[in-house]
């Protein structure tokens, strides 16, 4: 019988390697499934792990989006973890996100046809602003009537929805569009768009901004007096307030920090690679982030590696829809694994297994 | 005679520790057996193998001349095996009744139970209301569900662990009359203690465990205190020493202090007041559940007050939160060691920077000073012999008796005004005790106010220069502790008049 023993103090080597563990037996498992698929289990793997990246046929078009589709998922996950890691429970950066793009497309807009390069700058402000106000909600609520931040920051992301679709189809509507729903492009228009720093690399103002997230907040959460009030809050709440921890204002800063970061993202997204506010700009990052964020343990540089290893899973999975055939749910069905074997293989960092003989010598 | 039980060779490895090494020893039929050993001999290991919970890498045991390897719990209880934790296992929400029901493997009907609940209680000396709510009771009222609990399966042994940590002189007396009548009826008991008079007024024999093995065998009545002491530590320990001085002048003053509970279980705080001069360890006893953690957070800031409640050096302080309370120098030491006074996953340094920051300057501007916590805390580490391999130890790693020195320490060694500590050894092994009640008396003697609240009325008569009781909330007016006796003590704990006058004064004080 394999038993679970509790280790004194958590197991560096597993940190590093249970990942890289999980991604193998990824590989094992997934390519099990495609070769009884009838696939060829290797260039299946190949496909979804390596040609985004190598292949000269795609990775021209591919190797960009890497960064276009991490970029955000690292900025709202890296806000998200500094929340959860103090038991703040942000679930609600999708609503945040929509709002934060609102704000900032409309600020964009509002100046439309000038050029001014200061538009942009306001822009990024607009939209963190638009998503610290969103996320204000429920921090007000909690700290003041004690509700749910789950519920609350979950709920506002439906209330985000039904405004989009209001500013889309309403007041941020095209007025040269001809009655199509969707607002200018943004992306189109020099002073609102939001372009590559390094043409044909996909590093957008967005990517530039989550990396300098993840650096900060690993500043923050290994230097700084809020990272360490942060972390006791989560792990010791009695502890935390012992210390001094005030935890309405903890409350009101980690719902704002990953607001704030939420409503850039949506931004820097729809000023670029969505180009325009439409009903269904946002293609569920805020959620995905959540998942960014337990994958890469709530860790700044564990999520910049989460947020890259889910963007490729998502690019290689199309290409191997597109390329092998593959029918979409076994592609889910495999980054399903890819999350399980993470997860599951999490628990021996705290633990180690024992072969244990169900005898005992009596 | 037979014996009832027997232990022959057992032997527990865990990775990294022996919790008992070839363990052997009889229980005859009703024997009341002592089993005493500082924390860490390995006394909760064994009776966890008596009872089911842990099995052994070998050895043997017979239960009434059988062969006797209880699977799990449930076979223990079939066999006659009942024991009592330290910790209690009962719902608050739930009648005294409801709760003995829930641990049994058949309940009989409500109003039988009920019955049954009183006549054994009736029986054996335990006075116990079966409608009640537990979370009504006190802590000794609650250790009577458990044992009326187990005393309903009509048990061989019963198994008691440190049962008399939470009760007052007086419940101590009740309980052992109940197990000297337990004991005469035939039913043996193990008795796993560390308080070493209670053991000679009880026990018909001892086994002691030192580091997983059996050092001594005796019989309580013809040996003292301190020869038991001296076997289960393994050396002589020193009572702790002071000087006589005069204390100095009142550095803190609370007057008046009421406070409402955060939880619906907690303890309200009623008009207390005290005062505490510089050089004196004012000793506050009570049984666990009476207000100690409310007094506590009250004092360390956790829970704010009306501003003049509380006075430092004249200064009205009731409503400043905990970290300027630590700038003035006013230092607390919780009870809760994981969890409360250390984040448990954190390292020991981490640990430091928890309440030393601000004296010790652990931090420039938010950004914290890594290095200058490291070697505060090898300092209190180095200074205060806590047993780990390093700062960089998480904190639940280390055994209580270490943490414990640990928490103490960080505080003392940040030079307080006023020290207020909390169950300062509990669960803690006999010499990190003593080590810490040292440290205690030291800090007074530099010139400190010290609070101690503690259960242990024996360490509150070596450390206090004054004493008083917390009953449910109210303080008794301080007493000299010198030549105070055990007598009086368990009455101004049982919450005795002269409790209730001085609540009316503070009442009818206007300040």
């Amino acid at each position: 019988m394999i038993r679970l023993e509790k280790r004194p103090t958590p197991s560096r080597a597993w940190i590093i390697g249970a990942p890289i563990l999980a991604v193998i037996l990824t590989m094992i498992a997934g390519g099990l499934m495609f070769a009884i698929l009838g696939q060829d289990p290797v260039e299946s793997i190949r496909v979804i792990f390596l040609d985004p990246l190598f292949d000269e046929r795609f990775a021209a078009f591919s190797r960009p989006q890497l960064l276009v589709k991490a970029g955000p998922l690292i900025l709202i996950a890296i806000g998200l973890s500094l929340g959860f890691r103090a038991g703040i429970w942000n679930i609600g950066a999708e609503g945040q996100y929509i709002i934060g793009a609102i704000c900032g497309a409309g600020f964009g807009l509002a100046f439309y046809p000038s050029e001014n390069l200061l538009i942009f700058p306001g822009m990024i402000i607009a939209g963190a602003l638009g998503g610290w106000a969103w996320a204000m909600i429920p921090a007000i609520l909690k700290t003041r009537f004690r509700t749910n931040e789950i519920l609350v920051s979950l709920l506002l992301v439906y209330v985000a929805e039904a405004i989009l679709a209001q500013a889309a189809t309403g007041f941020l509507r095209n007025p040269e569009g001809a009655g199509f729903p969707g607002s200018r492009n943004l992306a189109r228009h020099p002073g609102t768009d939001n372009p590559e720093i390094i043409a044909g690399s996909g590093m957008h103002w967005g990517v530039l901004a989550a990396f300098i997230a993840v650096i900060a907040a690993y500043v923050l959460l290994n230097r700084h007096l809020l990272g360490y009030q942060i972390k006791l809050a989560g792990e010791a709440p009695r502890a935390a307030r012992f210390a001094g921890v005030n935890p309405t204002r903890l409350i009101i800063l980690c719902l704002g920090v990953s607001g704030a970061l939420a409503g850039m993202a949506g931004l820097f997204e729809v000023a670029g690679p969505a180009g325009q506010i439409s009903i269904d700009f946002n293609s569920g990052y805020g959620f995905t982030a959540i998942i960014v964020a337990f994958l890469g343990r709530l860790h700044p540089v564990g999520i910049l590696l989460a947020g890259l290893l889910l963007a490729l899973t998502f690019i290689g999975g199309e290409l191997a829809q597109l390329m092998l055939g593959v029918p979409a749910p076994a592609i889910q069905a495999f980054q399903g694994m890819l999350l399980f074997f993470l997860l599951a293989l999490d628990v021996l960092s705290n633990y180690r297994l024992r072969w244990k003989t169900a005898e005992v010598a009596s | 005679m037979t014996a009832l039980l027997t232990i022959d060779g057992l032997t527990k490895a865990y990775p990294g520790v022996v919790a008992n090494d070839d363990v052997s020893f009889e229980i005859q039929p009703g024997e009341v057996h002592a089993l005493l050993g500082e924390n860490g001999a390995g006394k909760s290991t064994l009776v966890k193998m008596i009872y089911g919970l842990v099995k052994p890498d070998s050895g043997r045991m017979t239960f009434k001349g059988a062969a006797y390897t209880p699977p799990e719990p449930r076979a223990a209880r079939a066999a006659g095996v009942a024991m009592v934790f330290q910790h209690f296992s009962l719902f608050e929400a739930l009648s005294v009744a409801e709760n003995v029901a829930l641990g049994m493997e058949d309940p009989p009907k409500p109003r039988d139970l009920a019955a049954r609940i009183r006549e054994v209680s009736e029986t054996y000396g335990l006075p116990l209301d079966p409608d009640r709510l537990v979370g009504d009771l006190s802590a000794g009222e609650r250790q009577r569900v458990e044992i009326i609990r187990c005393l309903l399966q009509d048990p061989k042994l019963l198994i008691m662990d440190e049962p008399t940590s939470v009760l007052t002189p007086q419940e101590v007396e009740i309980l052992f009359h109940t197990l000297r009548k337990l004991s005469e009826e035939g039913t043996a008991i193990l008795y796993i203690s560390h308080k070493l008079e209670e053991i000679r007024a009880l026990c018909d024999e001892a086994t002691i465990l030192r580091l997983g093995k059996v050092v001594a065998t005796c019989t309580p009545r013809e040996v003292t205190a301190a020869h038991m002491a001296e076997l289960m530590v393994g050396k002589s320990l020193a009572a702790p020493a002071r000087d006589e001085a005069e204390p100095g002048e009142i550095l803190l003053k609370v007057a008046g202090l009421s406070l409402e509970p955060a939880t619906p279980f907690g303890t309200p705080l009623r008009h207390i007041g005290f005062e505490v001069r510089a050089g004196e360890v004012l000793g506050i006893g009570g049984v666990a559940g009476n207000g100690q953690d409310e007094l506590l957070a009250a004092l360390s800031g956790e829970a704010l007050t009306a501003h003049g409640a509380i006075q430092f050096k004249g200064e009205p302080i009731g409503d400043v939160p905990p970290n300027a309370r630590r700038v003035l120098g006013i230092l607390c030491a919780p009870e809760e060691r994981l969890g409360h006074a250390a984040a448990p996953d954190m390292s020991l340094t981490e640990n430091a920077v928890l309440t030393a920051r601000l004296r010790r300057g652990l931090d420039r501007s938010g950004f914290l000073d890594w290095s200058g916590a490291k070697s505060y805390a090898e300092t209190v580490i180095e200074r205060f012999d806590v047993r780990t391999p390093g700062p960089d130890v998480a904190a639940r790693a280390l055994s209580g008796g270490n943490l414990q020195k640990y928490v103490i320490g960080r505080e003392i060694l940040q030079d307080p005004d006023v020290l207020v500590v909390n169950q300062p050894t509990w669960g803690v092994d006999a010499s990190a005790a003593a080590a810490i009640r040292q440290a205690i008396l030291d800090l007074a003697q530099g010139g400190a106010a010290v609070v101690c609240i503690s259960q242990d009325l024996d360490e509150l008569l070596e450390v206090s220069d004054r004493f008083c009781a917390l009953n449910e909330g109210r303080l008794s007016a301080p007493r000299p502790a010198r030549g105070l006796s055990m007598e009086e003590i368990g009455l101004m704990l049982g919450g005795a008049h002269d409790m209730h006058e001085a609540d009316m004064e503070a009442a009818h004080d206007p300040a």
